[in-house]
């Protein structure tokens, strides 16, 4: 029982990581960040669904109003920060992102204090097998709403005249340029989507667990690897990968205990990587 | 060549007086000492290699552990110290302290290296963006894995040994402030007689491409892991030291602190100018100074002055104060200017 | 090379910067006491911190406003010098030897947390700056032999074990089982070792004994086997974040155990996040407004309770009530020593026996405040969905009957 338990509560975990890896991937394929304040945006968009809860709105609309907002926050953080990042180094972007990570964490501590916040959603407790397999309706809810965005945004991406525009940009962007594409109009368009999609993570993020200012950094850290292990542009990689990744969390909190989880995390991510160089290396290629 | 001398002996006199003449910042003096040296062996992978690396974080908390642990260990059963319960109390005896520090430093230089060699093959076969994220992982892994062994005080905290009660009011912060000043000094000295031999231009060769020079018959590897155990040396030295000054080791605010001094170190190379010898100094300086002199007026403040401040020094400042200096005067770092080419190179631009 | 001019007149700067900034030493300034003070306003403890701050500054207002201190027929006022220690015990360190060589601080007040406690102590110690505590109840705190460190509050290793006397002793006597979760951090894992003494005195058996991350927002796990263990007893600890997390798992998973008992509940604001789904927890806490403690000063824990909301806009917690009962000890340890010498100050502060509206407060040899009882509080809810804090141990303030077993989740 323990094992299908575990197995259910990480695949539901698992498919909020892809949602959240899903945003890093495009942003990473299209423009060449590495943005470690992916986290603090999720962070960010939990509060969001915080404040509707506390002003008696229910924060399953939350989902809606959250990536909205950071929509634009995601433009803004684009154009004041990202856009002198896009074609330099990607060292670069990943110090220049970490301190924009660091600004977010404490502007958040003064704005919403440091105290651990979740917003109750009242959904309740699906049992299964004899009441020993326990589902709460929010973890339920989260996951099929990560999956309606998702392939939301796959078929935005495929249909819509800018979801074209991004694509072509992400495969060649002096090509795109020449072509017509306003580019500079593209990478704020991606950062915004991406920001969006950490709101709606955030959001269900607070309905399902709790958040507080300071725990952005392993969500980054977690999708950076899904991203790594499932490749660029690989949607269903990313859903896979995602999945397993929060099978392989619950596990791990089972078998080495609760207090090595996010160890175990940030120790699968330098195997996958090292693994990863090897297997590469044996045809003197590495990781691009 | 003798005003480098006087360079030198001035800054070893100041060294050498400057706890005596500002009594009151003697700790202040001694972090100085071990910023620099982070920022220094920080700036063998990030400016002279080519390898933005998190994980030098590893090497200086490794360090850190050891030091204490050895010097506790030699004398005390280890687990009845870190034990939470505390109910003995040990009390080392001048002796005791001063030969477990010495025999706890040596570990905590040597183990970090042995630890860089193993690993280094594994890791530095990575390039880039992965090699940094890799390693920044590594630092995390390392400082919640370390905060859930008992052995070394887990959650609790492990309170290093306090400093017996020899001399005055001031003997500890003097010994500690010579320790960490003597650090400096080592590897100031040895990073500098490293950067006058052919290893330097073999690191700036894998810097620059990193491929070409392996056709050269490079073998890369073999250097970008000695480089990387140079680095371990110093920051688990600087760890070990570290340890002692402040009294008490936690795992992911104290030891393997990659969130401040992993960014710090990096911050401090960048800001003084990666790829120079006195870069990193000159940055580590800066950094200490501003952040001491004005932190505390911030009250809360200090950590958006400080994501700010990354923001505005890597987008603007990507070369440091040192590539400032060497854009503005040239002339100075003996470099010859063909106007033609530069007003060339305007154009271009 | 030309570049060394560039750095002998860098170098040249550094020296001036440093000879110009002058130390101020101030201490006893004018009719001032200056104590100093090192809190959390930023990081991962910074709404505790603030807690500690308020409840700093309340006493500070209070006891300036009643006539200060009298020390040689003179009459002090209270100054706090604060800076912040960023909820990083290696800052924290820092900055205490900075107040103490640098501002010349004399006598100082403790940070937020047994972590940062632990890092200050062997600074004040090296100078023998006394220093009133009111935020570090590690065991470990107090067995070191510090002699200038003094605790008005009880060490932690008491927070939880009452809780399992009770389970016994409503088990008629017999052992129970107990299942423990406890956060990585000093506080927390000396309240498990707290629990673990109860444990074998009682005879119990601890089923589970699961650590958690200080990133903690999910113990699912714990949980799981909490369910199939059927513990008597589950003991949780892991500051607001792990009260929070496993109040609403433990709803959303219903989990069935007959104790829930758990730390930091007020500062969590329980009642109020989670509403009925918190009701039956059991708290530790080390102050509870309706205690009939009495002191000249805040009256009693009724009226504090009051003014700080008055001041502050919210109920105080233990951390605030703790913090200002520091400033009431320091007062009384100046008008009894008449003197600001540290060693006099210092062994007045050892000889304290007083009372305030916090508690009795009388230190032992190694400082812990060994007067006053740790109390035990039942979140209790009413008919409408309105929670309340009620104390239900020890006996004698008890206002409330404890409910036990917890009823189950299918009956609720």
């Amino acid at each position: 029982m323990i094992t299908v338990q575990a197995c259910l509560d990480g695949l539901l975990l698992g498919i909020l990581f892809a949602l959240i890896a899903y945003g890093m991937a495009l942003q990473w394929g299209v423009m060449n960040i590495i943005n470690i304040a992916q986290g603090d945006l999720v962070i960010l968009g939990g509060y969001i669904a915080y404040f509707m809860y506390l002003y008696g709105i229910h924060p399953a609309w939350g989902v809606i109003v959250s990536p909205i907002i950071m929509y634009f926050i995601g433009v803004g953080i684009y154009k004041l920060v990202i856009n002198k990042v896009v074609d330099r180094d990607l060292f670069i972007s990943i110090l220049a992102t970490f301190g924009i990570s660091i600004l977010f964490m404490q502007l958040m501590n003064f704005a919403f204090g440091a105290d651990v916040v979740l917003a109750n959603s009242g959904y309740g407790t699906t049992m299964l097998f004899d009441n020993n397999v326990t589902l709460p309706n929010s973890k339920i809810f989260s996951a099929v709403i990560s999956i309606v965005f998702a392939i939301g945004l796959v078929i935005y991406m495929k249909k819509s005249k800018l979801g074209r525009a991004i694509r072509a940009t992400a495969q060649n962007s002096r090509a795109a340029k020449i072509l017509g594409v306003d580019t500079e109009k593209v990478y704020a368009a991606t950062f915004g989507i991406n920001a969006a999609l950490c709101g709606v993570a955030g959001a269900l993020i607070s309905i399902t667990f709790t958040i507080h200012p300071y725990m952005g950094l392993p969500y980054t850290i977690r999708s950076f690897m899904i991203v790594i292990v499932a490749g660029l542009g690989n949607l269903p990689g990313v859903a896979m990968s995602g999945m397993g990744l929060g099978v392989f969390e619950e596990f791990a909190d089972y078998i080495l205990g609760t207090e090595f989880r996010i160890g175990a995390v940030f120790l699968l991510l330098v195997l996958i990587l090292v693994y990863r160089r090897f297997k590469l290396s044996r045809k003197r290629e590495y990781l691009k | 060549m003798s005003k480098n001398i006087l360079l030198y002996s001035a800054i070893v006199i100041f060294g050498l007086v400057a706890p005596f003449v500002f009594p009151a910042f003697k700790v202040q003096l001694s972090i100085l000492c071990v910023l620099i040296v982070l920022a220094t062996t920080w700036n063998i992978q990030g400016g002279e290699m080519g390898y933005n690396t998190f994980g030098n974080i590893l090497f200086y908390g490794l360090g850190m552990y050891l030091c204490a642990s050895v010097q506790v260990g030699m004398f005390f059963p280890l687990a009845e110290w870190t034990e939470s319960g505390g109910e003995k109390t040990f009390v080392h005896t001048p002796a005791q302290f001063f030969q477990g520090m010495a025999v706890g430093l040596v570990v905590a230089a040597v183990v970090p290296t042995i630890v860089a060699g193993l690993i280094g093959y594994a890791i530095l076969g990575l390039r880039g963006h992965y090699f940094a994220i890799c390693t920044l992982g590594l630092g995390v892994a390392a400082g919640e894995i370390s905060g859930g062994i008992e052995i070394i005080g887990a959650g609790q905290g492990f309170t290093t040994p306090p400093f017996p009660e020899v001399g005055g009011l001031e003997a500890r912060g003097e010994f500690f402030y010579f320790l960490s000043f003597g650090a400096l000094i080592l590897t100031f000295v040895a990073v500098r007689a490293i950067y006058s031999t052919r290893f330097r231009l073999i690191l700036n060769a894998i810097r620059d491409n990193e491929d070409k020079a392996e056709a050269m018959g490079i073998e890369t590897m073999k250097y970008k892991i000695i480089g990387w155990m140079v680095s371990a040396f110093f920051c688990g030295l600087a760890g070990g030291i570290m340890g002692g000054l402040v009294g008490y080791i936690d795992s992911t605010d104290v030891a393997f602190d990659g969130r401040e001094m992993g960014v710090f170190m990096v911050l401090m190379a960048i800001l003084g100018g990666k790829g120079t010898l006195w870069g990193p100094v000159i940055g580590a300086t800066v950094f200490h100074i501003f952040k001491e002199g004005f932190w505390t007026f911030f009250l809360g403040w200090q950590y958006v002055a400080l994501g700010v401040l990354i923001v505005v020094i890597v987008i603007y400042f990507p070369e440091g104060i040192m590539g400032w200096l060497r854009e503005k005067y040239p002339e100075k770092f003996g470099e010859v200017i063909d106007e033609k080419d530069r007003k060339a190179q305007v154009e271009l631009k | 090379m030309k570049i060394t001019r560039i750095i002998l007149s860098f170098i040249s700067a550094v020296v001036i910067l440093f000879s110009t900034s002058v130390t101020s030493f101030a201490k006893v300034v004018g009719d001032k006491i200056v104590l100093g003070a090192a809190i959390s306003l930023t990081g991962k403890y910074s709404s505790n911190g603030v807690h500690t701050q308020n409840g700093y500054n309340m006493a500070v207002d209070r006891i300036n406003s009643m006539g200060g201190v009298k020390v040689g027929g003179k009459t002090y006022k209270f100054e706090i010098i604060y800076y912040d220690d960023e909820s990083n015990p290696k800052r924290a360190a820092q900055l205490a030897e900075r107040l103490i060589s640098q501002d010349g601080v004399e006598f100082m007040l403790g940070p937020y947390s047994s972590g940062l406690t632990k890092a200050i102590a062997p600074v004040t110690e090296k100078y023998g700056v006394p220093m009133v505590e009111a935020n570090g109840a590690s065991r470990s705190l107090f067995t070191k032999g510090y002699k200038y460190l003094f605790a008005v509050l009880a060490p932690a290793n008491l927070y939880l074990d009452v809780a399992i006397d009770l389970a016994v002793e409503k088990n008629n006597g017999k052992p129970v089982t107990v299942a423990m979760a406890f956060e990585q951090d000093a506080f927390s894992q000396d309240v498990r070792l707290g629990v673990l003494d109860a444990i074998k005195r009682t005879g119990s058996k601890k089923v589970i004994d699961d650590k958690l991350p200080k990133e903690l927002n999910d113990m699912a796990a714990t949980l799981v086997k909490v369910k199939q263990m059927k513990p008597d007893v589950l003991v949780v600890s892991g500051h607001t974040k792990g009260a929070l997390t496993a109040i609403r798992q433990i709803a959303e998973m219903k989990v069935d155990v007959p104790m829930l008992a758990m730390t930091h509940c007020d500062a969590a604001k329980l009642s109020k996040q989670h509403g009925k789904n918190s009701q039956y927890a059991l708290c530790a806490s080390q102050w509870h407004k309706t205690l009939t403690y009495k002191d000249n000063f805040f009256k009693d824990g009724m009226k504090y309770a009051a003014d700080f909301e008055k001041e502050f806009g919210y109920d105080p917690p233990y951390q605030s009530a703790e913090s200002s009962a520091a400033l009431l000890v320091f007062k009384d340890a100046f008008e009894r020593a008449n003197s600001f010498d540290q060693k006099k100050v210092r062994d007045a502060l050892a000889a304290t026996n007083m009372q305030t509206f916090y508690g009795n407060i009388k230190f032992a040899e190694g400082g812990q405040n060994v007067d006053k009882p740790m109390v035990l509080f039942q979140v209790m809810c009413d008919g409408s969905g309105k929670c309340e804090n009620k104390v239900v141990a020890p006996t004698k303030w008890a206002s409330a009957k404890l409910i036990h077993p917890i009823p189950k989740w299918s009956e609720r």
